[in-house]
């Protein structure tokens, strides 16, 4: 008899939690009706979608670029943006940005080299669709790539390093060995070295784009091996904290990572893609927007350094400036010689300068670089 | 004082069976509803825009199946091992090997017609994905080394092998230093149907679902993997080869597995790259266990997971941060797998004097 009772009581149970289950999926329902009419409204506004390779949290690689969207935003208010964020670059991506183009989007915006094949795959099905792939390789009809010469803040921030390091051996943690990453280093170093001839820069290669565990790994060898101040060409602020921790100094990337170091965190390379983003989708806008592969510099903003420490002696401060007018101006830029490698080989003469296909394929590190471009 | 008891079920309700997994469906619905709920998002409108990403439309039944097609193979492959109560976690890397020959096949044979190259590239993917199989196969069949561990460490040592091919050796000279090969040649692309991305693999995992289910079923063979399963010293006793068949079975799982790896390349990436799998080698363990190690039912929940997977995603333009969807995955799947428990198992409880 009581075993009667418990089937029934839990089949009063089941019904009430199926009942409670249907009230909550029922009630949605006339709501999405609107929400439907609202989508037609929208679909007149102008679009952007972006696809973020990471999540944007609050600093990085992805963190940078959604400020862009928010200061895109600001900036063309009647616009509309969405974005599909961690989208993984195998077979995901072409899904995702179909999604993103079947849901009426004027623009495109991928974050991440891997989108390349399946962002021209499906700009081919979308030819009134504008495309934009950062740090891609192919353009097309509708494909603009776009990217930044990250190296000149790098090498403003090495300046920094090199006045601050005490012992001249500064620890550099890297992500990946590709000519991207060797090409920063490069540049930090030569800063380092244009205010510090003494200066060695020991580099650590994480193997990851963003893990927060294995950059602090790096940091941590880095650390052990004597160095006194740290970099990074890393997503997370993970080296930042390591620094902080060990009482040494250290420099940033990507977004302003000083609410995270304060002690340790004295400048470092940002991104800042919310210009690009005004200035391109106002050509799209009107018509004008024309194909491009472009990589901008100081001069656009497109790069920028984060405010300097105010434990920076002024004077120092004071060359990073000029030498940043010059880069501004054009009237000199970080690859230029004489430049020697690690091997005491002259790559580049007095009086010559590295051209963009040659920096793009950058395969050696300069001379004061400890650790091996090929690992 | 009231007590609780777990008692093992006597005999296997097909309603219990039915019953659970809906109202387990209903509950995640809820749960997930509720959170959305007060998250300040609307539930009903969220679930129908997950309901219509995975199958609203033709495009959408596609890519619900592309992303169903590595899990159903990968599937299947840890279900054979799982059968005989053989540990395989190391599907991931044995995508990764399957993977990695079945591209050294298609960038140094590229000239071949597809009917001599994706044959060779099938091959290619069983054996890289097989010798993956076979070393932690060996181990066990012969040390008896927990295959466990074994296959696990192995996932990163493909890993690895893979991201050292694209950042060296195999770089595309064209790729200005990107970690991508060059793309294959066309005689390399899997076959698709129509106009959409659903390529060949779909059949394969077709044919070896009902494969498995015949040798399975009627073969001594399979017979075989039942019974060491159940007890190797049972099956040693009846005079089987204990060792051989952990060794085959594993072997076999692998190869599977790396045929998964050499579809992904050849269907969807055309090139070797890094994160060629987001961990298809482990979603398939959840995926084989839901499906109770049937074939039929790997391919049936691997459609499902492949949309809960897809329809999730994609509802990130309503507004949704990704961990909030991951948050609703997650509630669906625990509320299966403690379904799964509540079909095994009854809770009892009684009115009993303490001890």
């Amino acid at each position: 008899m009581s075993n009667l009772k418990k089937t029934k009581k839990t089949l009063v149970l089941i019904l009430a939690l199926i009942f409670i289950a249907s009230m909550v999926i029922g009630c949605g329902s006339p709501a999405a009706q609107d929400d439907e009419k609202n989508d037609d409204k929208a679909a007149e506004k102008f679009k952007v979608g972006f696809i973020y390779i990471g999540t944007p949290g609050d600093a990085g690689w992805t963190f940078a670029h959604d400020q862009g969207r928010k200061y895109l935003v600001e900036q063309i208010p009647e616009i509309e943006t969405v974005y599909l964020e961690l989208v993984p670059e195998g077979a995901d991506a072409e899904r995702s940005i179909e999604q993103l183009a079947q849901e009426g989007c004027n623009i495109i915006v991928a974050n991440s080299f891997g989108y390349g094949d399946a962002m021209l795959e499906v700009a081919k099905r979308y030819p009134e669709i504008t495309f934009l792939h950062c740090s891609g390789l192919e353009s097309a009809e509708n494909v603009g790539t776009f990217f930044g010469r990250i190296y000149q803040a790098r090498y403003l921030s090495g300046m920094v390093a090199g006045a601050m390091t005490k012992n001249n051996t500064i620890g550099y943690a890297a992500a990946f060995p590709i000519p991207e990453v060797i090409r920063g280093i490069n540049a930090f170093t030569l800063g380092a070295q244009a205010v510090n001839p003494d200066v060695k820069v020991k580099v650590v290669w994480s193997l990851t784009w963003v893990d927060a565990v294995q950059e602090k790994a790096a940091a941590d060898r880095l650390i052990e091996a004597g160095c006194d101040l740290l970099a990074q060409h890393a997503d997370t602020p993970a080296v930042q904290q390591a620094a902080e921790a060990a009482g040494i100094y250290s420099i940033g990337y990507n977004s302003d990572m000083r609410s995270f170091a304060p002690n340790a965190n004295l400048t470092g390379p940002v991104w800042n893609w919310g210009p690009y983003y005004v200035k391109t989708v106002k050509a799209v806008m009107d018509g004008t927007w024309k194909p491009e592969e472009y990589w901008g510099g100081l001069e656009d903003e497109i790069v920028d350094l984060a405010t300097i420490s105010d434990k920076v002696p002024a004077e120092v401060i004071a060359q990073v400036e000029a030498k940043k007018q010059e880069m501004s101006n054009k009237e000199w830029d970080v690859f230029t010689g004489p430049i020697t490698d690690q091997d005491g080989n002259v790559r580049v003469q007095e009086g010559q300068k590295l051209t963009d296909e040659e920096m793009l394929a950058l395969d050696w590190f300069v001379a004061g670089v400890e650790g091996s471009p090929n690992p | 004082m009231i007590k609780t008891r777990i008692i093992k079920r006597e005999y296997d309700s097909l309603a219990i069976k039915t019953a659970v997994p809906l109202l387990a469906i209903l509950l995640a619905l809820l749960v997930g509803g509720l959170f959305l709920y007060f998250s300040g998002y609307n539930p009903g409108e969220t679930f129908l825009r997950m309901y219509k990403g995975a199958f609203g439309s033709s495009y959408a039944i596609s890519e619900t199946i592309v992303k169903a097609i590595p899990l159903m193979l990968a599937g299947l492959a840890v279900s054979l091992a799982f059968r005989m109560k053989l540990w395989n976690i190391g599907a991931e890397g044995q995508i990764y090997m399957g993977a990695f020959a079945a591209s050294g096949v298609a960038l140094t044979l590229g000239d071949l017609s597809s009917w001599i190259l994706l044959p060779l590239m099938f091959i290619a993917g069983f054996a890289g994905g097989a010798v993956w199989g076979y070393i932690p196969g060996a181990l066990r069949g012969y040390w008896q080394v927990n295959e466990t561990i074994t296959s696990l460490m192995l996932n990163y040592v493909a890993i690895f092998w893979v991201n050292f091919l694209v950042f060296g050796p195999w770089k595309d000279p064209a790729s200005k230093g990107f970690p991508l090969t060059p793309r294959f040649s066309l005689n390399g692309y899997l076959t698709t149907l129509g106009d959409s991305r659903v390529h060949m693999g779909l059949i394969i995992a077709f044919i070896i679902a009902i494969v498995f289910y015949l040798i399975l079923k009627y073969s001594r063979w399979g017979y075989e993997i039942k019974v060491i399963g159940e007890s190797q010293n049972a099956a040693r006793y009846a005079g089987m080869n204990v060792a051989r068949n952990i060794i085959l079975v594993m072997l076999i799982s692998g190869g599977i597995a790396g045929i998964t790896g050499m579809i992904e390349v050849s269907g969807i990436t055309h090139r070797l790259q890094q994160d060629i799998s987001p961990g298809y080698g482990y979603t398939a363990i959840i995926v084989a266990w839901l499906a109770r190690l049937n074939p039929f039912a790997i391919i049936l929940v691997a459609f499902l997971f492949g949309a809960l997977l897809v329809g999730g995603f994609g509802v990130q333009t309503f507004g949704i941060p990704y961990s909030i969807v991951l948050m609703l995955q997650g509630s669906v799947l625990f509320f299966l797998l403690a379904g799964e428990f509540l079909i095994k198992y009854k809770i009892v409880l009684s009115r009993k004097e303490a001890n």
